[in-house]
């Protein structure tokens, strides 16, 4: 049995720029679910999840000891950073682009989903300088 | 070995990320007592913004804020307690120097040693490497060849290793300023020296690419930019930067200044330990070949982490040698839409943009296009379309535009400014900076060079510090 996530659920992301090609990696939690992203998350998927802003060829590397995929994109920053028109010239956010991907997750595996955000500090924070709307 | 005659570790702390980064974030650090203070200025784009710096000012070209910083450090230099080590000096190395003698000067900081590391701008050498010295220069990515390189390059700069740094060191050296020695480098120059590491101890240089690896981008391995529950992280507003422990067998201890926010662990060290690299197997440095999937990691009490087992192989024969060309002139421009229909609008208006250019005779060589709150940052991951019910309540349009000349990408801005009123409904330009004044592009060309053809020219210069 299994259902659909989104990696966004499983695991952590960063991305970084050399020239005109990205990379990201991303972090598994537990050795099942590492086993689970090598198995899912190849590099043929990728390629085909970031369409026309991949141009080139999408190579995938293992470092197992920190439970991490490594993907690198070739031209993939519209150029490389000084030469790009991108407003993320240097594909900082790619690593959430990757992890939108939806995989099949076994059930066993769908109570691994990473918790969400809770910026009550910020709110509280903020509370004192917004203006009554 | 007991403890009484084995080696003091080494403490060193990456005191800066890029060229722009807080000085400020250097205090906590020297206050906690570190031996080394690195400060990594550089970026492929930096690099670039350096060029355009030393264009206008020869006597520029070096990243500004290293007096910024130098005030803050030196007193800790005068002391004998802190070394510093940076690669600010950009493509000018020499003349950042001068600004650091100049602002130690100020200071009355006399009598310390600053040692400049020149031999890494090959921009003068260039042809001379290509005919005589058999040096290929084929673009690493695309395999261009170079006799294809489009006009003249701006600058050249390879990627020198530690070695000089630890010479520098070696002969006294309290500042140590390069120009561009590849970032991770930077810091197993100080640790090589201390250690007093041979240059073919492999695993030992590893370790400290690792080190440096983990430290070359200040926040970023103390929580920065963390996709874990970065919004649990303590005090996020006071990011602290992070201070490595090296002992001279290369076992390492990633820490952060005590009291600060942030957090060290082995999970937010594994997002930096990725950051930039390719084959995490393979991470080609110019001092050894870190294998970065032998290293272990065990989480310590109190926000520390203990890095064994680094592996490295031999060291390539080449060092990476950065090439910049000019690329033309882009300007680009922003138009918010609201709801209703604000995505169709904000693609109505990019249209009609390109055709009062066209019409205009402006020629434009590439149209880039972004529908900020929609697809902007996603691309095609963003699924756009996958349920029409959903509309965004708002979309910035964010177009750019690259010309051949700087006139012409300005002059495209400013058939924008009619759109105000003669364009789809309520659109303003107020969510950018609108059409302001073109900016140059420059495209990169990493390529590779022998190490012996640089070696020869590479050279420390040590200055003292007059009253």
């Amino acid at each position: 049995l299994s259902g659909r996530l989104s990696l966004r659920e499983l695991c952590g992301y960063r991305a970084g720029d050399k020239g005109d090609i990205a990379n990201v990696a991303i972090f598994a939690d537990d050795d099942e679910t590492y086993a689970l992203i090598v198995r899912e998350v190849t590099a043929d998927r990728v390629k085909e999840h970031f369409g026309a802003m991949v141009q080139g060829r999408v190579d995938r590397y293992e470092a197992a000891n920190v439970r991490a995929l490594n993907f690198v994109m070739q031209g993939a920053l519209g150029g490389g950073g000084p030469r790009s028109l991108r407003a993320d010239s240097l594909g900082k956010t790619l690593g959430g682009a990757l992890v939108r991907m939806e995989i099949d997750v076994p059930d066993h595996l769908q109570d691994r989903r990473r918790p969400r955000p809770d910026v009550t500090w910020a709110d509280q924070i903020l509370f004192v300088h917004e203006r009554p709307r | 070995m007991p403890d009484a005659i084995r080696p003091r570790p080494v403490r060193i702390a990456g005191g800066q990320g890029f060229y722009g980064d807080t000085p400020a974030a250097v205090d906590a650090l020297l206050g906690d007592g570190i031996d080394y203070l690195c400060l990594e200025a550089l970026a492929e784009l930096t690099l670039a913004i350096l060029q355009k710096d030393r264009q206008r000012d020869e006597s520029r070209g070096y990243t500004r804020d290293l007096p910024a910083y130098l005030a803050r450090a030196l007193p800790f230099v005068v002391d004998g307690r802190t070394k510093i080590v940076t690669n600010a000096g950009g493509i000018n190395p020499t003349a950042a120097a001068h600004a650091a003698i100049e602002t130690a000067r100020q200071l009355g900081m006399t009598g310390i040693t600053i040692a400049t590391v020149v031999g890494d701008d090959l921009l003068a050498r260039l042809s001379t490497l290509y005919q005589q010295h058999g040096q290929a220069l084929t673009h690493l990515d695309t395999g261009a060849a170079f006799d294809t390189f489009p006009g003249a390059p701006l600058f050249a700069a390879a990627y020198l290793g530690a070695r000089p740094i630890a010479d520098a060191l070696a002969q006294g050296a309290d500042v140590v300023i390069t120009g561009r020695v590849a970032d991770a480098s930077l810091f197993l120059g100080p640790l090589a020296h201390a250690h007093g590491w041979a240059w073919d101890d492999w695993d030992r240089l590893a370790a400290g690419i690792l080190v440096g690896h983990l430290l070359e981008c200040s926040g970023q391995s103390v929580g920065g930019n963390y996709s874990g529950d970065w919004w649990a992280l303590p005090h996020p507003w006071d990011l602290p930067y992070p201070i490595a422990t090296v002992e001279a067998n290369g076992t390492a201890v990633i820490s952060k200044p005590a009291g600060s926010g942030g957090r060290v662990s082995t999970d937010t060290l594994r997002h930096q330990l990725l950051y930039e690299v390719h084959d995490p197997a393979r991470y080609l440095s110019p001092d050894v070949v870190a294998d970065f999937t032998s290293a272990r990691f065990e989480d310590l009490p109190d926000d520390r982490v203990r890095i064994t087992d680094v592996r490295g192989t031999p060291a390539t024969d080449t060092y990476k040698l950065l090439l910049a060309s000019h690329a033309g002139w882009a300007g680009e421009a922003r138009v918010a839409f609201s709801w209703p229909d604000a995505y169709e609008k904000a693609k109505a208006t990019a249209a009609i943009l390109v055709k009062r250019v066209e019409m205009a005779g402006l020629p434009v060589d590439e149209w880039h296009f972004e529908y900020w709150g929609v697809d902007a940052l996603g691309g095609p991951t963003a699924h756009v379309g996958v349920d029409p019910t959903c509309e965004p309540p708002e979309c910035v349009l964010r177009v750019a535009w690259r010309c051949e000349d700087q006139r012409t990408a300005g002059l495209v801005g400013r058939e924008l400014v009619p759109l105000t009123l003669s364009a789809p409904p309520a659109g303003f330009t107020g969510a950018g900076r609108g059409a302001g004044s073109a900016t140059e592009l420059l495209s990169i060309w990493p390529t590779l060079v022998d190490k012996a053809v640089v070696d020869a020219e590479v050279r420390v210069v040590l200055q003292e510090v007059p009253s």
